[in-house]
């Protein structure tokens, strides 16, 4: 069975499982699912701020996957992205520019910040063998913390003391011509951040020979070392890149989606982009497409619980157990398997043998 | 200094105990051979069902003392059970196990708050009333000693600590606990021996389950009093209190108090003024950094189950 099966009887399943959940809670599935899509894509605004929505998850998601790539479990994209959200903002905040050279430094920031937040963990990984899921859980707090004590510090907001001073409009990616196209979305120059970043990240998986030599690693740390590729420099180098691209969805969460930044809150997107990579089996295209489905699920929630009396955390439990389902992906497969061999025991064996192989091919 | 110390104590106690008893859980769990990421999970839904239950049991029986006993049983027995979901799919299915965990983590995130919303709305849960601390008798007239530890205690931190010394025994004394360790570190010698590899990581899972819904149900029925459809990440916190213990008892001991005591300083540090001079942000920081550099030290000589996270395959040799 090849990835995107998988993904799609994950998905199904979820989407059955959440079925569940809502009827009984004592809801009606059937209307909780068409409000739940409806609000997701009824009108070109709704579509905009799906996209929107959908943004950081594209990039959280790309971030985990390039580094699963390499055989790293980057749970801490959310600290990544809400250090480089950070220093995005600090920049927006106290330089002033031309409005393009502006938001090039801040999306440079942006990167420069997760990267930097991802590196440590990198490292310590490369040279130290700590593993980076704790590593990386530390440095979540840790940004959580800094975060949370330079931004009343330095940045103060007017009125409230838990966020920053709202950016200016010229420090934001709102581009009016993309909100008129879709009727006064929200959605902004962020989601075009997500794209460049999907094919760029396509691109150097899949064309380059830094991309093969991440991707080496990953399948094998000894016979990459044995093939002479350098080890430890991979790791750091792909935990930079991820953490970089982390520090994008901070861009276009926190200059983007929203105008200021909010203290005393981990990003969830950070979370959410392991689901996504999971879901989009770790293919830039697939953490695209995973990412967009998800944001149908997030934006069109509150249009759901207004119309309905489900709760908008349905979305999140469906987006879990979706989770579920792609990580025990096996046991679906082992069934299939031997629904498979039962069906063509008797007059074709060979046939059977030719699928396994066939399998294997698309597992690789 | 002393009086502050003084006053300070009892308060990382309070916080410490949570945290040990899932780092607790999760020493059964991976040296079983199964690493628990999901413990952040697990805590929350023995927050959610201890609340649950106990917020239904109190509106009628009022505040009977055993109500809350029933609510730390519920939550441990609920978390068990969620936890099979982790120990499915990483013993029976070889899946990857940090995602499963991960999984675990979102699941439970996500369903008590749906849950918790379509019973009170809010989605938050109160009861009215936890455990209260006392004064153990005469052991907290004990001069020093008796003030740090014996004053203003809550009875579910003896339960912990008795629970702590049960579990050394159990690991280290018994057959059972050297079976369980011989299945994180060389599962197919131990299959050879004779034992159960797979039944043996359930046990493990499922105490780590347990355990971290002990937790959560202290946190809500000591400090907390509510639910709010998150712990604050302790359970992460918990998994680095395992690492940074060593994956031995007592060495999560010394972990889990050094972070209660750092976070309880940090979080006093504003009203004391030996320590008002220092930033918060160094002393929020503080237990996180110290953390990473523990594990750079101790990555040498790093005592993990050697075979954690490996998936059994009774095939593979």
């Amino acid at each position: 069975m090849n990835n995107s099966i998988k993904s799609l009887l994950a998905v199904l399943f979820g989407l059955l499982a959440g079925a569940l959940l809502m009827a009984v809670t004592g809801h009606n599935p059937v209307e909780g699912y068409k409000f739940l899509i409806q609000g997701g894509l009824k009108s070109p605004e709704r579509i905009g701020n799906t996209l929107a929505t959908a943004t950081p998850l594209i990039l959280t998601g790309l971030s985990v996957a390039f580094a699963f790539r390499t055989g790293l479990f980057n749970i801490g994209a959310a600290g990544q992205m809400l250090f480089g959200g950070f220093c995005a903002t600090a920049v927006g905040l106290s330089v002033d520019l031309p409005r393009a050279l502006l938001l090039t430094l801040m999306v440079l920031a942006g990167f420069i910040g997760g990267a930097l937040w991802a590196l440590i963990p990198g490292i310590l990984k490369a040279r130290y063998n700590v593993h980076e899921v704790v590593s990386t859980i530390m440095m979540n707090w840790t940004a959580y913390w800094t975060v949370y004590y330079v931004i009343p510090g330095y940045f103060k907001g007017e009125s409230l003391e838990t966020e920053s001073r709202q950016l200016p409009p010229e420090a934001m990616l709102h581009a009016s011509w993309l909100s008129d196209m879709f009727q006064g979305s929200y959605i902004n120059l962020g989601f075009f951040i997500g794209v460049v970043a999907v094919l760029v990240v396509a691109f150097l998986i899949n064309k380059t020979t830094l991309g093969y030599e991440l991707k080496a690693v990953g399948f094998n740390r000894h016979s990459a070392e044995y093939a002479g590729i350098a080890v430890k420099r991979s790791i750091v180098l792909s935990m930079f890149i991820a953490g970089g691209i982390a520090g994008l969805a901070g861009v276009a969460q926190y200059a983007g989606n929203a105008s200021s930044l909010q203290i005393g809150v981990l990003p969830s997107q950070g979370f959410d982009g392991i689901a996504v990579a999971l879901l989009g089996a770790n293919a830039p295209l697939g953490v695209m497409v995973s990412a967009l489905f998800f944001g149908v699920l997030y934006s069109g929630r509150g249009f759901m619980n207004a119309m309905t009396e489900i709760p908008p955390e349905i979305a999140d439990s469906i987006i879990a157990i979706i989770i579920y389902f792609a990580a025990t992906s096996i046991l679906i497969e082992r069934l299939f398997r031997k629904w498979k061999v039962r069906k063509s025991r008797a007059p074709h064996s060979a046939a059977n043998k030719k699928q396994g192989e066939r399998e294997h091919v698309d597992n690789a | 200094m002393w009086t502050t110390l003084e006053q300070i104590f009892p308060y990382a106690i309070v916080f410490t105990i949570p945290l040990l008893i899932t780092a607790l859980g999760a020493l059964f769990s991976e040296r079983s051979g199964v690493v628990n990421i999901g413990l952040d999970g697990l805590m929350i839904v023995g927050s959610f069902i201890g609340a649950f239950v106990v917020s239904k049991m109190q509106a009628q029986f009022g505040g009977s003392w055993w109500v809350l006993w029933v609510g730390l049983l519920a939550a441990a027995a609920a978390s068990a059970l969620f936890s099979l979901l982790h120990a499915f799919a990483s013993i029976n299915l070889s899946a990857n196990q940090i995602i499963s965990g991960t999984a675990i983590n979102m699941i439970a995130g996500a369903l008590t708050i749906f849950l918790a919303r379509n019973i009170t709305g809010s989605g938050n849960i109160r009861i009215t009333s936890g455990f209260r601390p006392f004064d153990f008798p005469i052991l907290s007239d004990i001069p020093i000693i008796g003030d740090l530890f014996f004053t203003n205690t809550y009875i579910t931190t003896w339960l912990v600590l008795i629970l702590l010394l049960v579990s050394a025994f159990i690991l280290y004394k018994t057959p059972f606990g050297l079976r369980l360790r011989a299945c994180g570190e060389h599962p197919h010698a131990a299959e050879a021996a004779g034992i159960r590899v797979r039944a043996m990581r359930y046990v493990g899972v499922m105490i780590s389950g347990a355990f971290a819904g002990l937790g959560g149900a202290v946190i809500l029925m000591t400090y907390s009093g509510e639910f709010t459809g998150n712990v604050a990440g302790l359970g992460f916190l918990a998994l680095a209190s395992l690492i940074f213990g060593q994956w031995k008892p007592f060495g999560i001991l010394a972990a889990t108090f050094f972070f209660g005591f750092a976070s309880t300083v940090a979080n006093v540090s504003q009203v004391i003024p030996q320590l008002a001079v220092i930033p918060p942000v160094i002393l929020k920081i503080f237990p996180y950094v110290v953390t990473l550099i523990a594990l750079v030290i101790f990555s040498k000589s790093s005592n993990a189950p050697k075979a954690v996270g490996e998936p059994f395959d009774s095939g593979k040799r």
